[in-house]
């Protein structure tokens, strides 16, 4: 059954330089217990899409179109009360990045992990603080933590009670916005396993937004990838990283420095375009290795090869 | 023949931590953050040579000092000057080599037109308020080199060529805002090489910059080298990209170096049980891998650098601690073919 529904979904920015087209026409879906990676580097519009879903997108930016459908409701035009009360934290809640400075500094642990249980259900304060203690514990934390103030962590031990937070109400999809980008590998290496544990343990539904194609192969399910705010390619992670199809993707996995091999690598020359001023026609082909006159002229549309692996490329 | 282009011995910098008043009045002893504490190297001319950890463990530090751009609390460290410099005063330089702390000031100014460094942050290494030309020109100016602007424009066209940030008349006049990551990490770059360096400390070049641009500053890091014969001193915290361009590494962990070897024995055989949970720890573009829980042998996290564990720093979280590794420190042993290793197992 499908959790998440995403069509045609627009965000846009305001600004006094003109209109950013951060988010363009997406869609996409996501199943109960899927875990779905979306890549992209800077400015491809990825965390637009996550505040978005989660209706939070900061001014001057706007959803100018599509719809958002989380279990059955329409989202995108909720009025801002029913939204947080019904929805926000408690079907969708989400890992923001830089979660080290996302925490409040003057209230305890304990404190700011309750908030929400008491806000959202008719529970008193034991029974709330009982079940921030179990999160807790979940996330490979000492329940301790919950008398402790944020600067007394460590960031690993920050990003696990922001991890906490997320999960405190049970919702039903958590969106991770780059949830180890400020961490060290190691560190790295022990929440992408939390992650791992909470998917098969809660049968949980992730979106896990990140620049960083080798997480979401440690992650996902299936991969999207963003380019100047459009999905270029769309399918499971076997497909995606076995046999990319867009050259986008293609020369992104060829760029990534591995471990193990000394294989020279490649990269994808020039840089991503200005969104409030894309290029006509397919946004990559100014760096597209395969450019066509077709590619300049008209948008490619969104073409699905089988086994669910779409892709919008001129070339197929 | 391959040459020692800087030797470091048991380098050390602690930075003290400020005493609270009732400190003070009972007479605690200060405390210190031991950033590097007792580190040695030698780096070959032409080499790349690699400082891999975690944050935290002083590999920043230990770029800073090479530079001298900070000065180490204890330890030496000796710079062979190319001969310009070393004809410059005879007297500092005793066996072909430069020692930092007998370095008289007025000769700094020589020093740093051999040994360079270029920053970890292409956003906040450059001045906002200066064009690309002003950030060039202003090395060339402090050195006293190109007495006629014609002079000067002419090396920062050249070095803008080669940066590969061409046609150099298009970016002279940019600010940096102006300048996209990879686009300003080159300017960062051209700002170290002006001046003609031998030795070029890298501070995490490519962290901050996005996957498909890091593969492309990579390959220019490697091709100026080659084509300018420079040595590098690669300081990154990524084990894929220290592997695609270094000879050799060393692993530091809390202010000291834990294993050091060629690079491809290093990843392919590592001894010390850091070194072989960093390497466990790597995400590879694999998607078989969502399938398994990763085995980080290690508990924990970095102790802080103010309380260091006794014995071996690693003790801890190490899964192979005897009684031994808390009671002594390790010594660096060699294990031939120039693998190093600091650890009671070996």
């Amino acid at each position: 059954m499908s959790l998440l529904d995403v069509k045609n979904l627009k965000i846009y920015y305001f600004t006094l330089k003109g209109v950013v087209r951060a988010v363009d026409d997406v869609s996409f879906n996501v199943r109960e217990g899927e875990v779905l990676g979306i890549a992209g580097e800077s400015g491809s519009g990825k965390s637009t899409l996550g505040y978005g879903l989660m209706r939070l997108v900061p001014p001057p930016g706007r959803i100018v179109g599509g719809n958002i459908v989380v279990s059955g409701k329409d989202i995108t035009s909720m009025d801002e009360g029913t939204l947080r009360r019904e929805v926000r934290w408690k079907v969708i809640s989400m890992i923001f990045q830089g979660a080290l400075n996302a925490l409040n500094p003057v209230y305890t642990i304990g404190k700011q992990l309750v908030e929400p249980i008491i806000f959202h259900e008719n529970v008193g304060l034991k029974e709330a603080y009982e079940r921030a203690v179990e999160m807790v514990r979940l996330v490979g934390l000492n329940e301790d933590v919950l008398r402790r103030y944020p600067h007394e962590l460590s960031g690993g031990m920050k990003q696990r009670v922001m991890i906490a937070m997320a999960l405190i109400l049970r919702p039903k999809l958590v969106i991770a916005d780059e949830p180890t980008t400020a961490l060290d590998v190691v560190i790295q290496a022990q929440i992408m396993n939390l992650f791992k544990k909470i998917k098969k343990e809660f049968n949980q539904s992730i979106i896990f937004i990140t620049h960083d194609l080798s997480l979401i192969a440690e992650i996902a399910d299936n991969v999207a990838v963003m380019y100047a705010g459009k999905i270029v390619e769309y399918g499971t992670s076997d497909n995606v990283f076995n046999t990319p199809k867009h050259p986008y993707t293609q020369g992104l996995l060829k760029s990534i420095p591995r471990l193990k091999s000394k294989e020279k690598l490649s990269w994808i020359p020039g840089t991503p375009p200005d969104l409030r001023n894309p290029p006509t026609g397919c946004r990559f082909n100014p760096r597209c290795p395969y450019v066509m006159d077709v590619c300049r002229r008209e948008e490619p549309p969104i073409k699905d090869l089988g086994g669910s692996h779409l892709v919008a490329c001129w070339l197929y | 023949m391959t040459s020692k282009v800087l030797v470091v011995e048991d380098l050390r910098k602690y930075y003290p931590i400020r005493r609270s008043l009732s400190e003070v009045l009972t007479f605690k002893r200060g405390r210190y953050v031991r950033a590097v504490d007792g580190v040695s190297f030698y780096v070959n001319d032409g080499e790349v040579y690699c400082i891999v950890g975690e944050s935290g463990c002083g590999k920043t530090t230990t770029g800073r000092l090479v530079t001298k751009l900070i000065e180490p609390t204890g330890g030496v460290i000796k710079y062979r000057p190319s001969s310009a410099l070393a004809r410059v005063d005879d007297e500092f330089v005793v066996g072909g080599y430069i020692d930092y702390r007998r370095l008289p000031k007025k000769y700094v100014k020589l020093l740093r037109r051999e040994v360079q460094i270029i920053f970890q942050d292409p956003y906040g290494s450059l001045d906002p308020r200066q064009t690309v030309y002003s950030i060039l020109e202003e090395p060339l100016i402090i050195h006293g080199i190109g007495n006629e602007r014609k002079e000067r424009e002419e090396l920062i066209f050249k070095v803008l060529e080669d940066v590969r940030l061409s046609p150099p008349e298009e970016f002279i006049n940019r600010y940096p805002h102006m300048l996209s990551g990879g686009q300003r990490q080159r300017v960062n770059i051209a700002r170290a090489l002006i001046l003609g360096p031998k030795l070029v400390v890298a501070d995490e070049p490519v962290s901050m910059l996005d996957v498909s641009v890091r593969a492309e500053i990579l390959q220019l890091m490697i091709d100026l080298k080659i084509s300018k014969g420079l040595t590098y001193i690669f300081i990154t915290h990524d084990l894929a990209v220290a592997n695609y361009i270094c000879d050799r590494v060393a692993v530091m962990y809390l202010g000291k170096i834990v294993e050091e070897a060629d690079v491809l024995k290093l990843v392919n055989e590592p001894l010390h049980p850091y070194t072989k949970a960093l390497i466990s720890a790597v995400p590879e573009p694999n998607p078989s891998n969502r399938f398994r829980i990763r085995e980080v042998p290690i508990v924990g996290e970095v102790p802080s650098a103010t309380a260091v564990p006794p014995g071996c720093r690693f003790n801890p979280r190490c899964p192979y601690v005897m009684d031994v590794c808390r009671r002594e420190e390790p010594p660096i042993k060699d294990l031939g073919g120039s693998h190093l290793v600091a650890c009671w197992l070996y």
